[in-house]
């Protein structure tokens, strides 16, 4: 692979944008799984032809998808068509759409519940995958983010998924809530330093930290400050949007939050805020620069009711120092009656030389900069509501 | 033979066009058909009936000469004109927009 590959998750199908190291010239591929909701598409960093996609449907379900050619062609793995479904000692095969929770006494706990919309308790349901992580090791290790809120496993390329049910079990999930978008678990961040610790972060319960690669975990909310919940500094309920990390500095953290911009230096021991001068920090989406661990990117969304960018204009805000002090990025961006949102996994950073940013909006465009922010120009403008874009460059 | 139509997203998935034929053994029910179904494209596990409880998913619905079937017990034989074949079982999407 050359160029840069910029994967693009709709409401109705996914899209493969594909360019030169230039990026001025894009070619757009024709819908992937048409009409179907396309939350996440990712590559395995070990392997970029080795592609995951979370294909799913109100009306049909969970599919998983796999490409190994980059995106050209895909298969659900598991069991091929007309092959038995059972292995000769009767075990069931791969089904690679099948996402159970764990209720095991051995592995996890028998926990059936978590809080509905108002505190009572609702049965757990599996919904969709909204986030694919493939290991950064292993192209056969991917983890799958859900709602209702949990997190699953495979090791065998997506024929089989088994969930970390520690995290459900660790003690807080007969607590957790599901914020407006539904229960689900959006962020998954693996530290390149340390394999055994990963952090998630859920909508609305919080943020999570396992150090055994998944065993046990524990919420890593201190520092944060919520005033939609009864205690704003429960160490339950708050709705994290989504989380950064540079990989270079595993233990700075960014988070956009319901509302508040939040900064931890210490792996999410504690937080602080560094919302600054930013016109409004409620938000979506945050990201890193790829070769600046400092410098961070958010699009600004007006309020919790009204999700669309303040005054009609989309801005990207860029922060060089960390957070705090934060200019407003426009050149190329539409200054007048624009009322898109940018969803939480739909922003995303190249690593060539010249950092490219990209973000997808819920009109259908994809923008992509490619002098760090500078400069905006739209890949592609007519796509259906953009959930999320993941970008590909050569090793 | 058993004729059973896929409403077009599961054709799709399936790597089917039109009617599916399957031999199906034994009383002919939703349940039978639908395993039968299953066993020969395992990609529609857990799209048609939920992977755990084996329930027919709340936006399926299931016809067969001109009736609706969805309700009916998933072990209630279903009509000998889906028996003999005369007739397809029919998988459908609910209507709603979107």
């Amino acid at each position: 692979m050359s160029g840069v590959r910029v994967l693009v998750g709709t409401r109705k199908g996914a899209f493969i944008l594909t360019s030169d190291e230039k990026r001025k010239k894009w070619e757009v591929s024709s819908p992937h799984f048409a009409g179907w909701e396309m939350y996440h598409l990712k590559g395995s960093p070990a392997e970029p032809n080795r592609l995951y996609a979370s294909q799913s449907s109100s009306w049909f379900g969970q599919i998983i998808q796999r490409s190994d050619d980059g995106g050209k062609t895909w298969h659900q793995p598991g069991t091929p068509p007309g092959e038995p479904t059972t292995a000769p000692d009767g075990t069931p095969k791969g089904e690679s759409n099948k996402f159970a929770y764990d209720t095991s006494a051995e592995t996890g706990k028998p926990l059936t519940t978590h809080q509905w919309y108002d505190g009572t308790p609702h049965p757990w349901e599996f919904k969709r995958v909204w986030h694919l992580e493939p290991s950064l090791t292993d192209p056969d290790t991917v983890y799958a983010g859900v709602e209702d809120a949990a997190l699953f496993r495979s090791t065998d390329g997506g024929q089989n998924w088994q969930e970390l049910a520690g995290l459900r079990g660790h003690g807080s999930g007969d607590k957790w809530a599901p914020g407006a978008g539904g229960m689900c678990l959006h962020t998954v961040l693996l530290d390149p330093s340390n394999h055994e610790r990963m952090f998630v972060a859920i909508s609305s319960a919080g943020a999570f930290r396992t150090d055994d690669a998944g065993k046990t975990w524990r919420p890593i909310n201190r520092g944060l400050h919520s005033l939609y919940i009864p205690d704003p500094t429960a160490e339950i309920g708050h709705c994290v949007h989504r989380i950064a990390m540079h990989g270079s500095r595993p233990d700075v953290l960014f988070m956009q939050k319901h509302w508040d911009v939040m900064r931890s230096d210490d792996g999410g021991e504690s937080w602080h805020e560094i919302s600054g001068n930013l016109p409004t920090d409620f938000g979506f989406a945050i990201d890193v620069h790829a070769h600046e661990p400092d410098t961070i990117y958010v699009v600004p969304i007006k309020s919790d009711s009204e999700h669309f960018p303040l005054d009609g204009k989309l801005r990207v805000y860029r922060s060089r120092s960390g957070g705090n002090e934060w200019e407003a990025l426009t050149k190329g961006l539409p200054q007048s009656d624009c009322y898109v949102n940018v969803l939480r996994d739909a922003m995303a950073v190249d690593s060539l030389d010249k950092c490219g940013v990209y973000f997808g909006t819920t009109g259908g465009q994809v923008y992509a900069s490619t002098d760090a922010g500078d400069n905006w120009a739209p890949i592609v403008r007519d796509l259906p509501p953009v959930v999320s874009v993941e970008v590909q460059t050569p090793p | 033979m058993i004729r059973v139509t896929l409403p077009p997203h599961l054709r799709k998935l399936a790597h089917v066009d039109g009617e599916v034929k399957l031999d199906v053994a034994g009383q002919i029910t939703q349940r039978s058909v639908l395993d039968a179904l299953e066993a020969r494209y395992p990609m529609l596990r857990g799209t048609i009936r939920d992977h755990v409880t084996q329930r027919r998913r709340a936006f399926v619905r299931f016809f067969a000469c001109g009736e609706d079937l969805s309700h009916e017990s998933p072990d209630a034989p279903l009509p000998d004109a889906v028996a003999i074949g005369a007739e397809s079982f029919m998988i459908v999407g609910a209507i709603a927009g979107g």
